[in-house]
């Protein structure tokens, strides 16, 4: 069985929301000072999935990011889980893109890997909550996409996946090659083992630039944008917060209960 | 751009009537179809789908376009692209609005790269600019933390806009539209995937999506016994038990509880929001109720700033104070 994820690096969604900040004039986000970046966690649930199709069957996982300042720390992640070849799109020709853009230079780079039976996206990146580039590289290669994953199972050459829906799940059967997006319900990604980090730290990731893949420089990054981002701007938070006080937390507590009746708000 | 007119609304349904995402969608693109001076469309696709496209006259559609197959009873991309596509080129609307539902997720961005165009997800504002008269598509990006207004520079314009984030026109069975059906003409063969099954997983009690009460619980829980707790009081109150992400994934209540960017949306009465810290990813998915009421022992936690009252403490021996004294209020 042979694999790909797509991983993306991003602003530690965990960080605390003070500490995120907006350029105003160039409409970016400034990454906080102290806070390191990290995978998008869905991608994180993402090469968990790859991973244990591989535990139960072998097999090979290529993982794949896009982006520039890619910290080894971070996009070797992939390897120290268990992933065996990193490939990094790393180019300023590939960045600023739109979901679009970002699914053709993933598209074409898988395309010239060649060989793959699934391939893996996160759900959403963890910075702009998309969710479309999954669905992207499966219409530009062609492919049958099942999104948000919780559960696949391989047998005879096809995947049975259970896919997320808002009351439940349903069960989907879909022959390979596929593309399947992975969400958070599939269950914790595994920690890299100390033999992992070890062998990712050995292992050096192949950088292909945007002239290593067969593209249309027009259909790359900024300039294959199809939607113009305007403004980026943080919702202004309104109104006080009442903190109910009491002599002891079941007083604050009944204190809370009487205030609440009191405004009608129960 | 010229060819392109009017605003279509993706029309879903549940239990034989339209979805409340989509008469929102109707009342938002009426707004939006006005301001252009254009019409308004509702696209449904399914199998017996009678009725509904009155229903969506009745919500503000003036034409409707019904596509009804076999092949279409359950949504899957590889047979409602190609159906969206022909109806697309058929209309040619400027816009296409659909839910942030579990079906516009998958289908939108797959129709908008079928159509060589681009797609903003998880709208939270639409407008019309008045110059360009672009549709201004406001939606919440990097976990709820900042907004981001984009415009798409092809054709047709498609968004999904996030439930409870429109309002509904009042349903007026007097309107008059017109019913177009469509022939689906699809090719079976074409279709890659197969739905076995569908799991509905049932939460005892109210759906937490109509709840004018949610009890939420945060990772400071603990324990599936921690969420009985909770349940007691959502209980006494009629409402439902929510949960951010942590909870869920620990297994200490159903996914189906999970409220937030990437669980459901809710917009309450009331909500209580126990040990929740307050995450932007979770906000995303209740800031729209009228009064939340947070119990933390952090003080600085974010739940506090989009709270309108709270309580610092342990919540293990608030809440059962709380419980008993809400309990004593309502049984006067």
């Amino acid at each position: 069985m042979n694999m790909v994820v797509c991983v993306k690096q991003v602003i530690d969604p965990e960080a605390p929301p003070a500490s995120f900040k907006i350029n105003q004039s160039d409409n970016t986000v400034v990454p906080p000072s102290g806070i390191p970046p990290v995978l998008s966690p869905f991608d994180e649930n993402a090469i968990e999935a790859a991973l244990q199709i591989k535990d139960a069957q072998g097999g090979k996982i290529t993982a794949v990011s896009l982006g520039i300042n890619l910290l080894r720390d971070v996009v070797k992640k992939p390897l120290s889980m268990g992933a065996d070849d990193l490939i990094l799109l790393e180019d300023e020709a590939f960045v600023n893109g739109d979901s679009l853009s970002t699914a053709y230079a993933l598209a074409m780079a898988i395309k010239k890997i060649g060989e793959y039976d699934i391939i893996f996206c996160g759900r959403q990146a963890a910075d702009w909550d998309a969710g479309q580039v999954g669905s992207g590289i499966a219409e530009i290669l062609g492919l049958p996409c099942v999104t948000l994953a919780k559960k696949i199972d391989i047998t005879n050459g096809k995947a049975r996946i259970e896919r997320v829906t808002a009351d439940g799940y349903e069960v989907i059967e879909v022959s390979l090659p596929a593309l399947i997006t992975v969400s958070n319900e599939f269950g914790e990604p595994r920690y890299p083992t100390i033999k992992g980090i070890m062998a990712a730290k050995r292992k050096q990731p192949i950088v292909w630039k945007a002239a290593d893949i067969e593209s249309e420089s027009s259909k790359l990054g900024a300039t294959g944008r199809r939607t113009k981002l305007l403004k980026l701007f943080q919702p202004v938070r309104e109104g006080e917060c009442e903190i109910i006080e009491g002599e002891s937390p079941e007083e604050a507590a009944v204190n809370l209960a009487l205030k609440l009746r009191e405004a009608k708000v129960i | 751009m010229a060819d392109y007119k009017g605003v279509m609304v993706y029309g879903e349904s549940t239990d034989g009537k339209l979805a409340a995402i989509t008469t929102e969608l109707l009342g938002c693109g009426r707004k939006l179809a006005d301001d252009l001076g254009q019409e308004l469309y509702a696209v449904i696709l399914g199998s017996d789908i009678n009725g509904l496209a009155q229903e969506a006259i009745a919500f503000g559609a003036d034409k409707v376009f019904t596509v009804d197959d076999p092949l279409l009873k359950d949504y899957q991309s590889d047979s409602y692209t190609p159906v969206m596509e022909k109806v697309v080129k058929e209309v040619m609307p400027e816009i296409i609005l659909l839910g942030q539902t579990s079906l516009g997720r998958d289908l939108a961005p797959r129709l908008a790269f079928r159509l060589d165009t681009a797609v903003s997800m998880d709208c939270i504002d639409l407008s019309i600019d008045p110059e360009s008269k672009l549709m201004l598509q406001t939606r919440s990006v990097y976990g709820g933390n900042a907004q981001a207004t984009f415009t798409s520079e092809s054709s047709p314009q498609i968004a999904t806009v996030r439930a409870k984030t429109m309002s509904s026109m009042e349903r007026d069975d007097s309107r008059k539209g017109e019913i177009i059906t469509i022939e689906a003409g699809l090719d079976p063969s074409a279709i890659r995937t197969k739905v076995l099954e569908k799991v509905i997983e049932e939460v005892e009690g109210i759906k937490i999506e109509d709840a004018e009460v949610v009890v939420a619980g945060g990772r400071g829980i603990g324990s599936e016994e921690g969420f009985k707790q909770l349940g007691e009081l959502a209980k006494i109150l009629n409402g439902a038990v929510g949960a951010s992400r942590p909870p869920c994934d620990n297994g200490w209540i159903s996914d189906s509880s999970q409220v937030g960017l990437t669980g459901k949306i809710v917009s309450p009465n009331v909500y209580i929001a126990v040990a929740v810290s307050g995450a932007s990813q979770h906000m995303s998915g209740c800031s729209g109720s009228k009064n939340i009421i947070a119990i933390n022992r952090d003080p600085d936690a974010n739940i506090f700033k989009a709270s309108h009252y709270g309580v610092v403490g342990d919540w293990k021996k608030i809440l059962p104070a709380f419980t008993s004294k809400v309990k004593e209020l309502l049984d006067k």
